[in-house]
């Protein structure tokens, strides 16, 4: 058996439930590791201790009371845009660096109730914008497979933590891909449930409408551990669902694809990704083939105009929700002459560059005279990419495609804007049509200049609701493969593993 | 010289009386310690989520029916965009272009009775913002002041913004419409309507044009005014300076004014800021909202009866006065226990002269409410149906009010318990009658020398004499017939 801290979540759980190891056990070894790597990957912002320590007391002592709880004693990372009572929650802005949140967000309680241990509150891009967490204000997270790589974005904490070890689940957030792509980029199970599947309660909003709070874990088996905790009507969030009720994920898992038709998008050819990440990726078409799946090609013709529909409508919705940090209540502020001038000064310094870009963006629009040419037009196209979707998904049960066009890059090598937002092109057409898609490891590609494979990720989408097949179908293409188990994370000399 | 005719449109806030507020649990009452009455939600805490208030919007749906108004299938919230200090979110959930109710007609009347009716653009509905107070500055505006307090207590607080059309033309026309949809608000139970608490605030944008003429005016907007005497006082106030400014050549600014209550006189605001772009747009919050037919059915299969049909009921069916039919109407529970003596004796005048005589008197004096006293209808009615049968008299009649004002019993019994029906036997009467002249040769001199209104006061000697049963008709005949006699 593998050390402690090395465990999956559902190791961890059946070992604490059935009393082979204690919480307080399990959660000791991951502190311990987070004492000695944590440095050098820079997952967290903030390490929870002694919460830790006292969440681990507690269930064992409901364990000694005869519960079986589905997470017991697993650490989980979660990401530092959801709150939890007591805890500072900075968004990685200096705007609430110091803020302590008065309240637990929902999918942070139920991992809590199920008997989650949260070791710490991880690094993002400041306010989940961005896809490779050098937006954070904070810190700087490494990728645990090669230090001078980014873990991805805007989730970076959360999956740099789960790829070095230092948590079991990491609890993120997609927008675009913010949980996909530091997936990918991570060797980990990156999954974003269907819009509305698991409550934003307590999720520090970016975009409203596309906001969506998923696990990332080192096993499909995980995820849908995570998933079943998490997922559920919440009287706190209109915008949450309860659908027709379905089997927990984690009894869905299969061991192969026959009788599934896989869809494989003819707009998102792979060529042009290189020959390497080609050949990494027709490899994982032809494996899912010989699960069984019948591979038949669809079409995403208004897929491309994803990116600029994102960026129109995630930026509106993030000009509004940002709003709120002004210096009145809570957060940093900024004193002055007047009020005005107390808000200017007080988002000047607390927002970075790339959170004003956007609320600017978003701003402008929104402003009028520009609302039906920009937001109006925007919604309009997120509809015609929904209908894309809708028809393809006539034709077959799952769509696979890549989950970013390359591995994890090296810090600064995306220093212009527009070239960091195309790290989101396959991710953002599923998260604009409120679908259920997961990355999950499917090789490995040694960038160029690069002295270390890293790995790739394959992304599967599934119709809205189907996450218990989605997550199946993974089960099965992992278990076949099992590229995340080809390759560890490695830790510099000295680092105490 | 020109006739000048008003024209004026009124908006008004009207918060919605709920248990909680518009999208948190928290609770919705007036005042308490500042900032007791807050959730992560109604600050607008990072990641706190609104849920609507379904009541709420029960409340809006019912209000809209009751007024005509068409409810549209398919509603949304929008986000209204803007920074201020009292305002948690810096953004205000409100509705835009699909408000849960379109046009309507509020009908209402004046003090001479005539019917009028102003028509309703819309209503929305939408979260009041916390309440400011600027320290230090002069106006008690933000600007120049040391320090500004916010309490969040109102944040969040259900709120419904009627807009009418501008069909009304006078101040005096503007407080009647106030007052029928305060009626009618309060009679559905959807609002407490109390302008001194806030719970109704209020704007009118005035112009003025000639009599005739179909164009608008040059228009402003009042605000600030707190009662509805200062609605009347500032709209009556600036249509005089309108016309003052027309009249002398000038010409009326767009503006929004301020009413100062202490002068008298409305003044030019200094505008917020600069012109707001709101930046509307659908909040993805919130889910829009759908309606059915059947819904829309059982709540309008359950509105009680309106304000404006009861007065109409009593002034055109009963014959009631406008002044007395409004006393009635203003108060629905009185109204209703009116209603429930008239339906016992089926005497509407009596019942109206006890119920806001009498009886409103006892009311007043002991803080009790009609509806709520012993003299419960059926007893009133009583006391009408012997009244009018002459089995007891007027003075009788009153005393019997007291008597089931302070216990309940039925005064039917009452009068035949202690036999104080009325005595029309002559016999009887015409020796109260010699009584009371021998008692009072005095004023019988007096008569006999011309001064013949000293009568009243021999009638009522007879009457205390007989305490009280005597027929005072056949009391004065007999009186009259010795008197002359004599």
């Amino acid at each position: 058996m593998d050390a402690l801290h090395e465990r999956s979540a559902a190791q961890v759980a059946r070992a604490v439930n059935a009393r082979e190891v204690s919480a307080r056990e399990v959660t000791d070894a991951v502190l311990a590791h987070v004492d000695g790597i944590d440095a050098h990957v820079g997952a967290y912002l903030t390490t929870l201790h002694d919460l830790a320590r006292a969440q681990a007391d507690r269930i064992d002592e409901r364990i000694r009371q005869g519960e079986t709880l589905p997470l017991a004693g697993v650490p989980v990372a979660v990401k530092d845009n959801m709150c939890l009572e007591g805890t500072r929650t900075t968004c990685a802005s200096k705007i609430l660096e110091h803020w302590v949140s008065p309240y637990t967000a929902t999918a942070v309680q139920r991992i809590l109730d199920a008997g989650g241990i949260p070791i710490g509150k991880a690094n993002l891009d400041e306010f989940a914008m961005g896809s490779s967490c050098e937006n954070s204000a904070l810190g700087v997270t490494r990728n645990p497979y090669d230090l001078t790589r980014v873990p991805g974005g805007s989730t970076g904490g959360p999956a740099a933590a789960v790829g070095a070890y230092e948590a079991a689940i990491g609890l993120g957030s997609d927008t675009g891909g913010s949980i996909r792509e530091p997936g990918a980029f991570c060797n980990l199970v990156g999954f974003k449930p269907t819009y509305g599947r698991i409550s934003r309660y307590g999720l520090i909003a970016f975009a409203s409408s596309l906001d969506q709070i998923g696990p990332l874990t080192r096993t499909v088996q995980d995820a849908a551990l995570a998933y079943d905790v998490m997922a559920g009507k919440d009287p706190m969030d209109a915008t949450s669902v309860s659908p027709p009720p379905e089997e927990p994920a984690a009894g869905a898992l299969r061991a192969d694809l026959r009788g599934l038709r896989v869809g494989i998008v003819k707009e998102f050819a792979t060529q042009a990704l290189g020959d390497d990440i080609d050949a990494v990726y027709r490899q994982a078409y032809r494996d899912l083939e010989a699960l069984g799946a019948e591979i038949v090609e669809v079409s995403l013709p208004t897929a491309d105009y994803g990116l600029a529909t994102y960026y129109l409508i995630a930026p509106a919705e993030c000009s509004s929700n940002l709003s709120r940090f002004d210096g009145v209540r809570y957060g940093l502020r900024v004193d002055a002459d007047d009020v005005t001038q107390m808000y200017e000064r007080t988002r000047a310094a607390g927002f970075g560059p790339e959170v004003k870009r956007r609320i600017l963006i978003g701003t402008y629009a929104l402003s009028s005279g520009y609302y039906d040419a920009y937001y109006v037009r925007a919604q309009k196209a997120r509809t015609l990419i929904a209908n894309d979707f809708k028809r393809a998904f006539a034709a077959c049960d799952l769509i696979a495609c890549p989950a970013a066009s390359q591995p994890a890059f090296t810090f600064n090598a995306k220093s212009d804007p527009y070239s960091m937002y195309m790290m989101d092109y396959y991710t953002i057409p599923m998260s604009l049509a409120g679908l259920p898609a997961l990355s999950v490891p499917c090789g490995w590609v040694t960038p160029p200049g690069g002295a270390t494979p890293m790995p790739m990720g394959l992304q599967l989408c599934a119709p809205i609701f189907a996450e218990s097949l989605l997550l199946g179908a993974a089960h099965a293409y992992e278990q076949a493969t099992k590229h995340a188990e080809k390759r560890k994370p490695v830790f510099p000399e000295g680092a105490r593993a | 010289m020109t006739a000048w005719e008003a024209v004026i449109g009124i908006e008004c806030h009207v918060e919605l009386r709920t248990a909680s507020k518009m999208f948190c649990g928290c609770q919705n009452e007036f005042g308490g310690e500042p900032n007791t009455k807050v959730c992560p939600v109604c600050l607008g805490m990072p990641g706190a989520l609104p849920v609507p208030n379904m009541r709420a919007i029960d409340h809006m749906i019912r209000a809209g029916i009751a007024l005509g108004s068409e409810i549209p299938a398919f509603s949304k919230f929008d986000r209204k965009n803007y920074f201020y200090p009292d305002m948690p979110k810096d953004y205000q959930i409100s509705q835009y272009d699909m408000p849960l109710t379109q046009g309507g007609v509020v009908r209402y009347w004046l003090e001479d009775g005539t019917m009028k009716e102003c028509r309703l653009t819309r209503i929305h509905l939408e979260e009041d913002t916390g309440k400011s107070t600027h320290a230090g500055s002069t106006d008690g505006r933000i600007a120049g002041s040391a320090y500004s307090l916010v309490d969040f207590n109102r944040a969040g607080v259900p709120l419904m913004e009627c807009v009418s059309e501008p069909d009304i033309r006078s101040a005096e026309e503007a407080v009647a419409y106030l007052e029928a949809l305060k009626r009618t608000f309060v009679q559905l139970g959807v609002s407490d309507v109390k302008m001194e608490e806030g719970s109704l605030r209020c704007d009118a944008n005035v112009s003025i044009r000639p009599i005739g003429a179909s164009e608008y005016g040059t228009k402003t907007e009042i605000k600030n005014m707190n009662s509805f005497r200062s609605v009347y006082r500032a709209i009556e106030s600036e249509i005089e300076r309108q016309i003052a400014i027309v009249e002398s050549g000038g010409r009326v600014t767009q503006e929004t004014r301020g009413w100062d209550e202490a002068r008298g006189v409305t003044h030019p605001m200094r505008s917020k800021e600069q012109a707001h772009d709101y930046r509307y747009f659908p909040d993805p919050d919130l889910v829009p909202m759908e309606f059915n037919a059947a819904t829309m059915e059982i709540l309008r299969s359950t509105l009680p009866e309106l304000p404006t049909a009861r007065f109409e009921r009593y002034t055109k069916q009963f014959g009631i006065n406008v002044k007395q039919a409004t006393q009635l109407v203003d108060n629905a529970q009185l109204a209703d226990y009116f209603d429930q003596c008239v339906a016992a004796c089926g005497n509407a005048h009596q019942c109206v002269n006890f119920v806001l005589g009498d009886l409103s008197r006892l009311s007043n004096e002991s803080g009790t409410p009609v509806y709520y006293s012993n003299a419960r209808p059926e007893y009133v009615a009583e006391v009408i149906d012997m009244l009018e049968k002459k089995i007891i008299n007027s003075k009788i009649a009153k005393e019997l009010i007291e008597r089931i004002w302070e216990a309940a019993g039925s005064p039917r019994a009452i009068v035949e318990r202690e036999g104080l029906s009325q005595t029309s036997d002559p016999g009887a009467v015409e020796g109260f009658v010699n009584d009371v002249l021998a008692a009072n040769e005095k004023v019988v001199a007096e008569y006999k020398a011309g001064k013949t209104n000293v009568m009243g006061f021999l009638v009522g000697q007879v009457m205390k004499t007989s305490r009280g049963k005597a027929d005072p008709a056949l009391a004065g005949e007999l009186l009259r017939k010795k008197l002359d006699a004599s």
